[in-house]
């Protein structure tokens, strides 16, 4: 039984057919987390009830009682998904403490499918940073280089999956968060269209873009996880009222005659030769088999960044707002209330979620309102309706999902605008909305991964995720496991 | 836009994000803050007087639900993160003399 290699319906065959218990399965991952984990900091949080309900479904599996599909399997959540009795920090020290009294929509609905949370993962603090150093806590590492960042904000669930400590995660994805860590660590992330996958019990970073999605080690179990979660849920009123996500696999027996748009503007500076190299052999293999390449325009790509800056940063200063010290969190000592809620904001928050926090209120204030943060929202609009006209002629968009491989540690983390760039070919989707994925295709001269990404409409995950199947059925690069954690 | 921040301005920011900030983080917001802003005053460059702005991708608006009380959490519950409490209610410093 290779558990490594396995899927997540082969974990589950496993413990239905008895080959191995729920208990077996998760003290096996836990051996891993035990001995990997002091290297990569991918965890913040391990749930010590797990093997109790491992427990109780091995009972159950005794008594071949009726079990959910996935009974026993374990899974991790980035840390800013909230899991009732399980600590839940976001990575900062303002939420150190801060136990939920209930579960996220996605956690229910993962625990009724069988899933048993094995803990929680790093991320940059807030889900505010693209490598995964912004974290009170620690800083994860890349699996496939450990000098190297994992990617962000949910670095910790990607070096968590490619050193499979864990069989599979979820991430959040506000500008890229879930995509370009899978690109920089060769596993596969996929943000569904915004309003798929409620967001009830997500912590609020920037509530326009927000999503939350599969990190897997293929496209089949981000296929599985999501048939769970994306769903029309009644407690997130942004949540899209639509059938529940099924998946045909359209494209199983071939591509001939989808169109794929290559927009020029993602083709430009900044890309690195090696990133270069894969997408070229990428787009051959999709022109190889039949699909129509289209050169198209996204005149307005330019501009994502910009927007981006101040929409997320905006949302932002007014969703971090709630962190006043008064009824959960951490809180500074002062006899003075108005003393109270700054100390414990400044003592509370670290410097990337203050700089932003501080941006969100300036682009808001009085006097700046229509020049900044009016003139976002129009641009979005201009951004979103390159979208809407691309999708008039094509079927997917290809692009890398990050200009270059993985940074070293430390090498943005002094310049911020230039951490923020690195999000260039993932920003633009958030803005528009719909769904992306980044599927590994090929390494780089270091033998560090690089991402495809590949990008469809509103709601059109089925589709989107069937091409991507496809791809990997044939550039099977996720079988590449990081030397070390073999 | 184009202006830059000034430590003044990273002051008056700071107090309206509630902020307390030490000496040395205010020159460093002032200049990081002043780089972004001149990053994104690359908008100007586009005319968008005829554009309407985006708030919300998709065409969902207003939502309610039955006006049906629900209790979601327990007050015993919703106190068990509370810093401070007192008599079942969040406990602050006194503001009324």
């Amino acid at each position: 039984m290779d558990m490594l290699n396995s899927s997540l319906k082969e974990h589950a065959a496993f413990i239905r057919e008895k080959k191995v218990s729920s208990k077996e399965m998760v003290s096996y991952y836990l051996e891993r987390i035990e001995k990997y984990d002091k290297k990569l900091n991918a965890f913040i949080t391990l749930n010590e009830s797990v093997f109790q309900e491992a427990e109780e479904y091995d009972n159950r599996v005794a008594k071949n009682d009726d079990l959910p599909p996935f009974a026993g399997v374990p899974i991790a959540l980035k840390d800013n998904m909230v899991t009732k009795g399980l600590l839940t920090t976001c990575a900062s020290r303002i939420l150190s403490n801060f136990i939920p009294p209930y579960d996220a929509t996605i956690v229910e609905d993962l625990k009724k499918a069988g899933f048993l949370i094995l803990g929680k993962l790093n991320m940059d603090e807030f889900a505010m940073g693209s490598s995964c150093e912004t974290s009170y806590f620690k800083k994860t590492v890349n699996p496939y280089n450990t000098n190297y960042v994992p990617g962000g904000s949910s670095g910790g669930s990607a070096a968590a999956v490619a050193a499979r400590l864990v069989p599979a995660a979820l991430g959040s994805d506000t500008g890229g968060s879930i995509r370009q860590p899978a690109s920089l660590c060769n596993i596969v992330g996929m943000k569904p269209t915004y309003g798929r996958v409620s967001r009830f019990g997500l912590v609020a970073f920037a509530s326009s873009l927000d999503q939350i999605g599969p990190m897997t080690k293929n496209v089949s179990d981000s296929v599985e996880l999501l048939k769970i979660i994306g769903r029309y849920d009644p407690k997130d009123t942004t949540s899209y009222k639509t059938e529940p996500f099924k998946y045909s696999n359209i494209f199983s027996n071939g591509i001939k005659g989808v169109k794929i748009g290559l927009p020029k503007e993602y083709f430009g500076v900044g890309m690195s030769d090696d990133v270069k190299k894969a997408m070229e052999k990428s787009i051959k293999f999709f022109a190889d088999n039949g699909a129509e390449i289209v050169d198209i325009s996204m005149p307005h790509t330019d501009y994502a960044v910009a927007v981006y800056y101040i929409i997320a940063t905006a949302e932002a200063s007014s969703n971090l707002a709630r962190y006043d010290g008064v009824k959960y969190g951490y809180r500074a000592k002062s006899s003075d209330l108005e003393e109270m809620y700054c100390f414990t904001r400044s003592e509370g928050f670290g410097t990337e979620v203050k700089r932003r926090i501080m941006l969100g209120t300036y682009v808001l204030s009085s006097g700046y309102y229509d020049a900044y943060y009016l003139k976002a929202q129009k641009v979005r609009t201009l951004i979103k309706k390159d979208f809407i006209e691309a999708f008039k002629k094509v079927d997917f968009i290809l692009t890398p999902t990050s200009p270059t491989t993985a940074f070293r540690l430390g090498e943005k983390s002094n310049d911020p605008l230039q951490m923020y760039l690195s999000d260039i070919y993932t920003i633009s989707l958030n803005l528009f909305g719909g769904a992306g994925i980044s599927i590994p295709c090929g390494f780089d001269s270091k033998g560090l991964p690089i991402g495809l990404q590949i990008l469809g409409n509103y709601f059109d995950e089925d589709r989107l995720l069937s091409v991507a199947e496809f791809f990997e059925n044939s550039n099977p690069f996720y079988r590449e496991l990081p030397q070390n954690y073999k | 836009m184009g202006e830059k921040i000034t430590d003044k301005d990273v002051k008056y920011i700071a107090k309206l994000s509630k902020l307390n900030l030490q000496d040395d983080e205010i020159g460093k917001f002032a200049d990081e803050l002043s780089n972004i802003l001149k990053y994104i005053e690359k908008l100007n460059e586009l005319d968008t007087s005829e554009v309407e702005p985006t708030s919300h991708v998709l065409d969902i608006s207003n939502v309610t639900r039955e006006d049906i009380h629900c209790r979601f959490i327990t007050q015993e519950d919703a106190l068990k993160n509370a810093p401070e409490e007192g008599y079942n209610h969040f406990k602050v410093p006194r503001i009324i003399e």
